[in-house]
């Protein structure tokens, strides 16, 4: 056998291994995060508050599973209602040539990349300004701001799908762009705006560093939006911090909800992303 | 509107029409102008409350010095910038071999069917919080580390790098490199996989037909072709890298420490913002110094970010990922 043909069975092995590996280490994760947190989760967590104070041993984790979708619905909300004008915007015609469009999509490709912390620490000072406090208000600005680039380019990609011909048959019966745009473009992509969403409130909702900083933790439900307020991610990260096993346990069984939380989203966000495309004629 | 008469007034409903257009697209408009200028508002409010900092220290001093003591006034970033560079490198060097292999089995190799499995499997698997990473890392990977340590320090310590005198718990640079390098698969891969199938099948096939292996025409061609946009897919893991927070928070000990082995503990940029959220209120110039790492820690981001678009915008047209 030539040299050539024992490095490329040689590289092939390395690739399968390779594959192997990353594959691996990522269903790991979810196996072991998955057991570890099955072993630990009672059904009563789910409904109980804790009790003995946030770092006590007993009751559940009601707190961060409420205080999680109060923070990550109306974030996914808001987020929404930014990013539609923008990708509605970013479809014009001679979207190339246009300096507005190119900035705005810029501009995406720049909030995409920063870091959550980032959006934390901007949140913070956002909040000193205001003279707010650590609060549900707060937190959901800075979840808002994690999720935006995340669901604009998700709606963007959905909106750029969008037939030509579908456009100018709507404008050839003399409608207008912002009816085009409201009636025809958005009712197309319905179900992709959906799953833009969908994939934006699954990222907010696993997202602890920019809530450290502006949501605070509490061991309550929150009655007014001036309060802090408990999220999942935070839950695992403080009660797993605790020397006590059954502290512990609270945190495992929390990172299990979350998971199941987020992998849930994507599934179903997947499913109608695919059901739209066989919905489809073009 | 050309059509309708000049004589005759727009109907009551078409005047509405017209405006309603109109005030869509202005307030569209205002949104994107929102848009655009929010990373300058992002910078500008971190550099505003970062200010008080940068005139009482010289941005020199904030640099290299090691000196931390937030009480006494001394905020000296050097440990933590090392401590950041460290764990992201060695994550790089950890992750970039096996994600290129990976994804030149993924759109070379694999059977279509296999393709069309794997990538759904890790955009879901690119979705899961860091916490859970995390959590994976403080429950397998550290005890694993530690686990290990003692035996590489007794044999490969004299190498530079490996040495174990520092070393205190799994806790450490090699625990939350692992950490990392597991979380940054999911971006480098995929977008890898997206350049690679970016190159035109007919290069593939004038190659093969000249008698390369499969190997060889991967060697030469594919991956030459597809050099700038590995190098971004490569930029844009190294981005998401510096900047994760929780999941390395976990598990690298946050020690102030500038290390010199990857079993010391180190304290990247974002352990150090997220940690002290406490803290910083008391303590004068604080709140000034982690808003600071912020600002830096988003401009260099920002940066690598920014390389690696317009590194994929030369590669592949139109794509946005």
């Amino acid at each position: 056998m030539s040299w050539r043909h024992i490095e490329e069975r040689a590289f092939k092995g390395l690739m399968l291994f390779s594959t192997a590996l990353v594959v691996g280490s990522l269903l790991w994760i979810v196996a072991v995060v998955l057991w570890k947190g099955a072993g630990a989760l009672k059904l009563s967590m789910l409904v109980q508050m804790p009790r003995g104070g946030a770092y006590g041993d007993e009751g559940g984790i009601l707190n961060g599973i409420v205080g999680s979708m109060l923070l990550s619905l109306p974030a996914t909300v808001m987020a929404g209602l930014v990013a539609l004008p923008v990708c509605i915007i970013l479809q014009d015609e001679h979207a190339g040539r246009n300096p507005l469009i190119r900035t705005a999509r810029l501009s995406l490709d720049v909030l995409w990349g920063i870091p959550s912390i980032v959006y934390g620490a901007f949140g913070y000072t956002l909040m000193v300004y205001l003279g707010l406090r650590a609060s549900v208000l707060a937190g959901i600005i800075a979840i808002t701001f994690v999720q935006l680039p995340i669901v604009a380019r998700a709606i963007d990609e959905v909106m750029k799908a969008v037939p030509r011909e579908l456009k100018e048959a709507a404008y050839a019966t003399g409608a207008t762009r912002f009816e085009v745009a409201t009636r025809v473009v958005l009712r197309q992509c319905l179900p992709g705006i959906l799953t833009g969403l969908l994939l934006g409130f699954g990222r907010g909702i696993g997202d602890a560093a920019a809530l450290i900083f502006t949501a605070g933790y509490s061991d309550r439900i929150p009655g007014t939006l001036a309060e802090p307020v408990a999220s999942l991610p935070l839950t695992v990260f403080y009660l797993l911090g605790t020397p006590y096993p059954e502290t512990r346990a609270r945190a495992y069984a929390a990172a299990f909800v979350l998971l199941v939380i987020v992998l849930t989203v994507s599934v179903v966000s997947r499913f109608v992303a695919v059901r739209f495309r066989r919905s489809t004629v073009s | 509107m050309a059509l309708v008469s000049r004589t005759n007034p727009l109907p009551q409903t078409a005047l509405i029409r017209k405006a309603t257009d109109r005030g869509g697209y202005l307030v569209f408009r205002a949104v994107t102008i929102l848009l655009i200028v929010l990373p300058g508002i992002l910078a500008v409010s971190l550099l505003i409350r970062a200010r008080p900092i940068l005139a009482k220290v010289p941005i020199l001093d904030l640099l290299t010095s090691s000196n931390w003591h937030p009480a006494r006034g001394e905020f000296g970033f050097f440990a933590f910038i090392l401590g950041s560079a460290w764990v992201t490198i060695l994550a790089m060097v950890i992750a970039v071999p096996l994600c290129l292999l990976t994804a030149i089995y993924v759109s070379e190799y694999a059977s279509p069917a296999f393709a069309a499995v794997f990538k759904p499997v890790v955009d879901v698997l690119a979705g899961i919080p860091s916490i859970v990473y995390g959590l994976w890392g403080v429950l397998a990977i550290v005890p694993l580390v530690a686990g290990v340590a003692p035996a590489v320090g007794r044999y490969l310590g004299f190498v530079p790098g490996l040495s174990t005198e520092g070393f205190l718990t799994g806790d450490c640079v090699l625990s939350g490199a692992l950490v990392l390098a597991v979380m940054v698969a999911p971006v480098i891969i995929a977008v890898s996989v997206e350049v690679l199938n970016s190159v035109p099948l007919e290069l593939r096939e004038a190659a093969l037909s000249v008698g390369a292996t499969k190997w060889q025409t991967v060697k030469h061609v594919v991956v030459r072709k597809s050099l700038a946009g590995l190098v971004a897919a490569i930029g844009l893991g190294f981005a998401r890298a510096l900047g994760e927070t929780m999941a390395v928070l976990m598990v690298v000990g946050n020690v102030v420490n500038a290390p010199h082995s990857i079993f010391e503990p180190a304290y990247p940029l974002p352990a150090l913002i997220a940690n002290n959220y406490g803290e910083m209120m008391s303590v004068p110039l604080y709140d000034s110094a982690l808003l600071l790492a912020a600002l830096w820690l988003m401009l260099i981001v920002i940066l690598f970010n920014l390389g690696a678009r317009i590194g994929l915008r030369l590669v592949t047209a139109r794509f946005w990922r």
